[in-house]
């Protein structure tokens, strides 16, 4: 039986942690190669980084980052942020990426899935979606919409629509973010979670929201979500990926376990 | 020396750079000369069975590998590569290798245990009963969990060369030995330790079951 993944989430801009991660030790707190390493050390079952660095030029600096991270953990990790062309995923992933996400490259091209997907393998290409629950209507049914640029900007499109058309198109995956409980601390929407993850047939990794290990136990089974995204919670040690871990394995849930 | 088979089959060098961390070298190359002054070989790769044979087969790779395959050079197949070595898979309705009688079927379309669908790709870790003593499989933990990422397994045709089983929704073959060759359906460059650990085991193998 599939072990469910806990996944650390990395924001990098200009080649450093933009969030201060707070480890104890003395691990340098701005290197997002370190910081991995730890969480890879601490049990971390895949590793997500999100590259917001603003000008395109720069982005050298994050492949650099991505070839140094390839060397030092063997789990599997992805790179998202700012991937427009498959040319983009093409180096992340010959740096040593196993996956790319898009996000609101895909919602502004959406081929762009199914030439990642025929150049790389479904497996490579997670859909990044950023959510806001809204009032159902005939655009958009299912309550939720898609947003974009960090969720200023409403787009119109059906959230559960483009999760299932992101399947179609050849996405392996979907990371569903809720822009609604990002940063609050105050657990998943496990509405959104639930409704997405039963209506795909691609793993979901529910985003947004984790404060507490119960809020990762409560997406994984009553949001039926594969995997669950941390970001605060581990980075300012209110709860180590260990202390996660064994509370979700207390609590029945299958998680893996380091040897 | 360990060869790295390149057949355009995927990110190669991650199982380089897994290699390189263990302190073993290692040579990512579809030249059959170097390839052939490789104490060891590994065959791995990801992608559809189909692309990967028309690549092996360009390259004249099917043939070498057959002829390493049979010379008793230790290898190892993972993934993609580890699906290739048999006879025949159902992906693109490919004819393979045939280094191991068997074929490579896709995941059935099943229920887990509250009546809803598996889902497919089979992604994530997931734990591998060894079935028998290895010398590849030494020092693995029983409860050792693997990254698995595939919608297709293999399924020998003689249930003895089967020495790891996994289960979704039903028990499927993850891990093959047989003679000079052993394959694993997993990612053992992206499992952590015990992928690591595994690794390391087969580059100091000399290819026997019992060592």
């Amino acid at each position: 039986m599939l072990s469910k993944r806990i996944i650390p989430c990395l924001d990098v801009r200009d080649g450093i942690l933009t969030k201060g991660i707070k480890f104890q030790g003395n691990v340098d707190i701005g290197d997002p190669v370190e910081a991995a390493a730890r969480y890879y050390e601490q049990g971390a079952d895949e590793i997500v980084f999100y590259d917001i660095t603003a000008s395109s030029e720069r982005r050298d600096i994050m492949i650099d980052v991505v070839r140094r991270v390839a060397e030092r953990i063997f789990i599997p990790f992805s790179v998202g942020g700012g991937i427009r062309t498959v040319e983009d995923m093409r180096q992340v992933i010959l740096a040593g990426a196993e996956k790319v996400s898009v996000n609101s490259a895909a919602v502004e091209n959406p081929q762009l899935i199914s030439d990642g997907a025929r150049a790389f393998g479904n497996q490579c290409i997670v859909l990044g979606m950023d959510v806001k629950q809204v009032e159902p209507s005939t655009q958009t049914p299912s309550g939720y919409e898609i947003v974009v640029h960090g969720g200023r900007k409403y787009t119109g499109i059906d959230a559960l629509w483009w999760a299932q058309e992101g399947e179609r198109l050849g996405a392996g995956e979907i990371c569903l973010n809720s822009i609604d409980a990002d940063g609050t601390q105050a657990g998943y929407e496990i509405t959104l979670t639930s409704l997405i993850s039963t209506q795909v047939g691609i793993p979901v990794i529910a985003s947004g929201g984790a404060g507490l290990p119960e809020h990762l136990a409560e997406v994984v089974t009553a949001g039926r979500a594969d995997a669950a995204l941390i970001a605060s919670i581990v980075h300012y040690e209110t709860h180590t990926i260990p202390e996660i871990k064994n509370y979700l394995h207390n609590k029945g849930i299958k998680i893996r376990n380091l040897w | 020396m360990i060869g790295i088979v390149d057949y355009r089959a995927g990110n190669l060098t991650s199982v380089a750079r897994a290699l390189s961390y263990l302190g073993e070298e290692s040579r990512v190359t579809d030249d059959p000369e170097i390839l052939a002054g490789a104490s060891h070989i590994i065959f791995p790769g990801v992608g559809a069975a189909g692309e990967a044979m028309a690549n092996l087969r360009k390259g004249k790779l099917d043939y070498w590998i057959r002829k390493w395959g049979a010379e008793g050079k230790p290898v190892l197949g993972i993934c993609l590569g580890t699906q290739v070595i048999f006879e025949y898979s159902e992906e693109n309705d490919t004819a393979c290798l045939g280094l191991v009688p068997g074929t490579v079927r896709r995941f059935p379309e099943t229920s887990d245990q509250d009546g809803r669908p598996l889902k497919i790709p089979h992604m994530g870790w997931n734990q591998v009963r060894f079935t028998r003593e290895h010398p590849v499989f030494r020092d693995i933990p029983w409860e050792a969990e693997f990254y698995f990422v595939h919608s297709y397994y293999p399924a020998p045709a003689d249930p003895a060369w089967i020495i790891g089983e996994t289960d979704y929704g039903m028990p499927f073959c993850a891990a093959v030995a047989r003679h000079n060759l052993v394959a694993v359906q997993f990612h053992p460059e992206k499992s952590g330790r015990p992928g690591l650990q595994i690794l390391a085991n087969f580059c100091r193998w000399g290819g026997h079951d019992a060592e």
